[in-house]
Parts: structure tokens; sequence; C-alpha cells
């Protein structure tokens, strides 16, 4: 692993000279390390670049590393990894990706994860994205996720992109079985020039299935940033959407939710707002003794937390 | 202490708010200000916590002249101020918020002290949201415990019963007379509430933009509870029935 890999690693995966339980490291596109445990076994593909995580029914309170890193310009990292979660277990995955650029060639990761969660299991799934270096080379991180729960599976999902990432086009998708949760919490700051696009798209095909989405993002400079969100009821279900952001500078924002019941006893919400950071907040911290920088940092820190 | 030399306040057609208030507001006294609704009370409040700037005037306080510093300047300077209608943030808790008043992370220990004297059970409240999950009841009494905190040389709170329970309203009266006998600060409380004004130490009439009666509240409050002549446009002050 070269340095910057481990100061990446920090960055996205809280890596402290190493990992507690599963993990394999993605430096460049090849695996730097890894390890599999008695019950998370990580292998890979033959067919394609990426990995096969299995984890056995019934494991509890273990954690998953799939960190990725792209360390320098002209790298193009496209992977696959599959996770699937026996029936019953409880875990973590973090799935942190970093990607430096200290030169002209873009840096690019595209990370395709799809998560086949069994009957009963509850995944927390943690994402952190984050470019840095100073070259003219684009930073480009572009994930998918795609999530399949069976009966009574939970899925947590916390994706966090604070910086750096000059393009990103993050999709996710989710298909959801009876009494199935999928939670999703997405937040999201760009700056300069950078752009964003999010899209959503998920099926409560099950009874009592249900989707609570909520993505908080700042947009400055003169970035921009796009928010899309599917939500389709398929049967007796609650789907909630929220989209939330913040411009600020030249920064630019669009949101276009959409809602579709296909059965009569869908409930489906979706809330969004976009605007400037009101005046009376910032009035209501400068009473506290706060500048009105200091307030502008303290509301943007506290949105996106 | 605060003293006020003919602030007038204009709106941008001309119309005038404030025509030429003259205060001066003791040190360690708890004043209060009422009279009827538009008259001014809350515009005088603003510009003496730097939220709006008077068309002319000037304002001293502890001696000093005050009038050309902003809201951030002021607040370092000792002076609070409870919105009468508090301010929502998504993302910052009551913690966030508290913290941030008293200069410092409080321990919960202090947190729910300070949340307890607003009559909020303090420990299911320290990490909520200060967000629209909040009743407008309890985001007051959060305002007003963010006054409590910052333990300054002048607190102005305006209106603070609005919204607020009768219960709480009692123990608010408590926090009031407590943060003069311990704080020795200044207590600026605009106020309808017969309540209130008769803690008071004195009592500002204000009403068309102008003083119509100031003084030691033995002074004030009759007039104000019995005929009116202090005040003809000024509504019965909250009165017991």
């Amino acid at each position: 692993m070269n340095d910057t890999t481990k100061q990446l690693l920090e960055l996205v995966s809280n890596w402290d000279g190493g990992f507690e339980g599963a993990f394999n490291i993605r430096e460049d596109g090849g695996c730097a390390a890894r390890q599999s445990t008695k019950n998370i076994q990580i292998t890979s593909k033959t067919d394609q670049p990426g990995l096969e995580i299995h984890v056995k029914p019934g494991t509890v309170g273990e954690r998953v590393y799939i960190p990725a890193c792209v360390t320098k310009g002209g790298i193009d990292d496209l992977v696959y990894n599959d996770f699937y979660i026996g029936e019953g277990a409880d875990i973590v995955v973090v799935a942190g990706c970093g990607v430096h650029n200290a030169e002209d060639s873009e840096a690019r990761h595209n990370g395709i994860h799809r998560f086949f969660v069994g009957k009963g299991a509850h995944v927390r799934y943690e994402e952190k994205h984050l470019g840095t270096g100073n070259g003219s080379g684009a930073r480009v991180i572009d994930p998918v996720t795609d999530v399949h729960l069976e009966e009574d599976a939970v899925l947590e999902m916390d994706t966090t992109q604070l910086g750096g990432v000059d393009h990103t086009r993050r999709v996710t998708t989710g298909h959801l079985a009876a009494r199935a949760r999928l939670l999703i919490r997405e937040r999201l700051m760009t700056d300069g020039e950078e752009v964003a696009q999010t899209d959503f798209e998920v099926d409560l095909d099950g009874e009592d299935s249900g989707v609570d989405l909520v993505s908080r993002s700042v947009a400055k400079g003169h970035s921009k940033q796009s928010y899309r969100s599917v939500i389709r009821g398929n049967a007796r279900c609650t789907g909630h959407s929220e989209c939330d952001a913040i411009i600020a500078d030249q920064g630019v924002v669009s949101a276009a939710p959409e809602l579709v019941a296909n059965n009569g006893d869908a409930a489906l919400i979706h809330e969004a707002a976009i605007g400037k950071i009101a005046g009376e907040q910032l009035l209501k911290l400068q009473t506290l003794g706060l500048t009105r920088e200091e307030a502008e940092q303290k509301i943007i820190s506290g949105f996106l937390k | 202490m605060l003293k006020l030399e003919h602030i007038t306040w204009d709106l941008p057609d001309g119309e005038g708010i404030l025509k030429g208030i003259d205060l001066t507001v003791p040190s360690g006294k708890l004043v209060v200000i009422t009279g009827p609704n538009g008259g001014g009370k809350t515009t005088l409040a603003k510009i003496i916590a730097g939220l709006e700037t008077p068309t002319e005037g000037r304002i001293f306080f502890e001696g000093e002249d005050i009038t050309g510093l902003d809201i951030t300047e002021r607040a370092r300077k000792g002076i609070s101020y409870a919105f009468q209608q508090p301010v929502r943030f998504k993302g910052l808790t009551v913690r966030d918020l508290i913290g941030l008043a008293a200069k410092d992370a409080l321990d919960e220990e202090s947190l729910c002290a300070i949340l307890s004297k607003v009559g909020l059970c303090a420990r299911e409240y320290i990490d909520r949201e200060v967000d629209g999950s909040l009743s407008g009841g309890e985001i007051k009494r959060i305002e007003i415990a963010m006054v409590l905190a910052r333990q300054t040389a002048l607190s102005i709170f305006d209106e603070p019963e609005a919204g607020i329970d009768l219960w709480s309203f009692s123990s608010l009266i408590d926090v009031f007379q407590e943060m003069r006998r311990e704080l020795k600060g200044t207590l600026l409380i605009i106020s309808h509430q017969e309540r209130i004004l008769e803690i008071a130490d004195e009592i500002v009439v204000v009403a068309g933009g102008r003083i119509q009666a100031a003084g030691p509240r033995e002074e004030v409050l009759p007039q104000l509870l019995g005929n009116h002549q202090v005040c003809p446009s000024c509504p019965a002050m909250g009165r017991k029935e």
C-alpha cells in the first residue's frame, strides 16, 4: 500500500493501521490487502473485476471493510462487489472510496455494489466518498448500489460525500419484499465547479415494506446538484422521501421527486425544500456571539452532521 | 446601564415606527416594556440587540456608545436577546445551541439544570434537533434557555410568555426573579402579562412609537390596570380574572 492510500483510508474508512474483521483494500484497481473471517468470506470474482462477500446466516456484530482508493490520474477503476448476507445476520459494511489526483489526466472509480440480504437480516452500510489532490485532472466517483431485501430484512445506508469530487453520479436502487425496510441517509456537499447527480429508485413489492429516504445537501460556489427519486408502492407499504438543500454563492440544485402508487394501500410522502440559509438562523447565532461566517459554518456543519 | 438617546426608526416609506425614544435602564433592574401591539416594542428590542439600525439616535451600554456595533459585537459585550418567534435549525441539537450560548460544551448535568428551569424534562431533549419536530412551546422554552445559559449583563426577552403553558409560565416568573437576584444583570422584558408586570422594578409603556409612561412599578402599574389614562390605546394588560 502506498502512503496516499493510507491517508485516504484514514479519511474514508477510519483506518488506523489495520481493520478488525474481514476486509479487502483496493488500490488503483488491484488488491492491496485482504482478510476473511470464519463467518465472512471474501473471494475474487472470476468473470469480472470485483468480489463476492458471503456472510454466514446468524452472524452478529461483525464488520466488513471494502474501501477502494485511486491514488493517481489515468486510472479508470471499475469493480463489481456482491454481498450475500445470510438470514438473521446483523453486520456493518464500510465501503469508503477516496480518489487522489495530482496529475492532469482523470482519475475515476466506479463501484457497483449489489446486496442480497436474507430474511430477517440487518445491515448497516456506511459509504464515505472523498476527493483530494490539486491536479487539473478530474476526480470522478460513480457509485451504484443495488439492494435486494428479503422478508423482514433491513438495510440502513449512510452515504456521505463532503468534498473534492469533481463529478459523481450516485445511483441507488432497491427491491423490498414483505416487511423489509430500507433507510437511506445521504449527505452531500459540492463546491467550485463540481457536479453531483443522485438517483434513487425503490420498488416496494412486499406487504408492509417501507423506505425512508433523507437527503441533505449543500451546493456552494458554482456547483450543480440534481436529485431524482422514484418510489413505487406496489403493495400495501409506506414510503417517505425528503430532500433538503442549502444553496450558497451561485450553487444550483434541482429536485425531481416521483411517487408512484400502484396499490391502493400504498402510503407515500415526499418533502423537499431548497433555499439559502434563512436570515433568521444567522441572526440567532449572531446574538449568541458568532460572526456571520461562523454562523454559516455552524449551520452547514449541523445540517450535514 | 443601558441608555437610549432619541431613538427613531422609520420604515422605508418614511412611516415612523419609533419617534424619539429616550430611556435609561439602570443596571441590575428588571424592566418591563409594555403597550399595545404595533406600538414599537419589538423594534426597540431589536435595535438594542443590533438586529435593526436606528434611523436616528444613539445607544450607550455600560458607558460605551454601541450604536455602530453589529449584532455579534453587541452579543460579545454582554447583550442577549430571546426572539419572540424562535428560529428552527435542521441538524443543530438543543445541546449544540445551549453549548454555543454558554460558549462551551456543557456537561449533561449543567444542560439539564438549565432546561429544567424552563420546564423541559431535560434528558429527553438535549439531543433533539431544534427543528419542526418540536412544538412551538418547546422551542420557545429552548429559546429562553439559551439566554439563561449566556448569563450576560443585559438579557432581553421579547414576549417570553407567548406559547408557554401555565405551569412553565409560573416557573418562568421564578427564573426571572432568580436571574435578577443571582446574576445581578439587567432584564428587559417585553410583555403584556400582569404577572410579569407585577415583578418589574420599573415599567415602560410604549405606544405609537413614543414612551407614554415610565417609572417604578408602584406608580405605573395601578394606572395601567386602572383607568387607562396613561395609555388610552392600551388593552387591558393580561389582567387576572
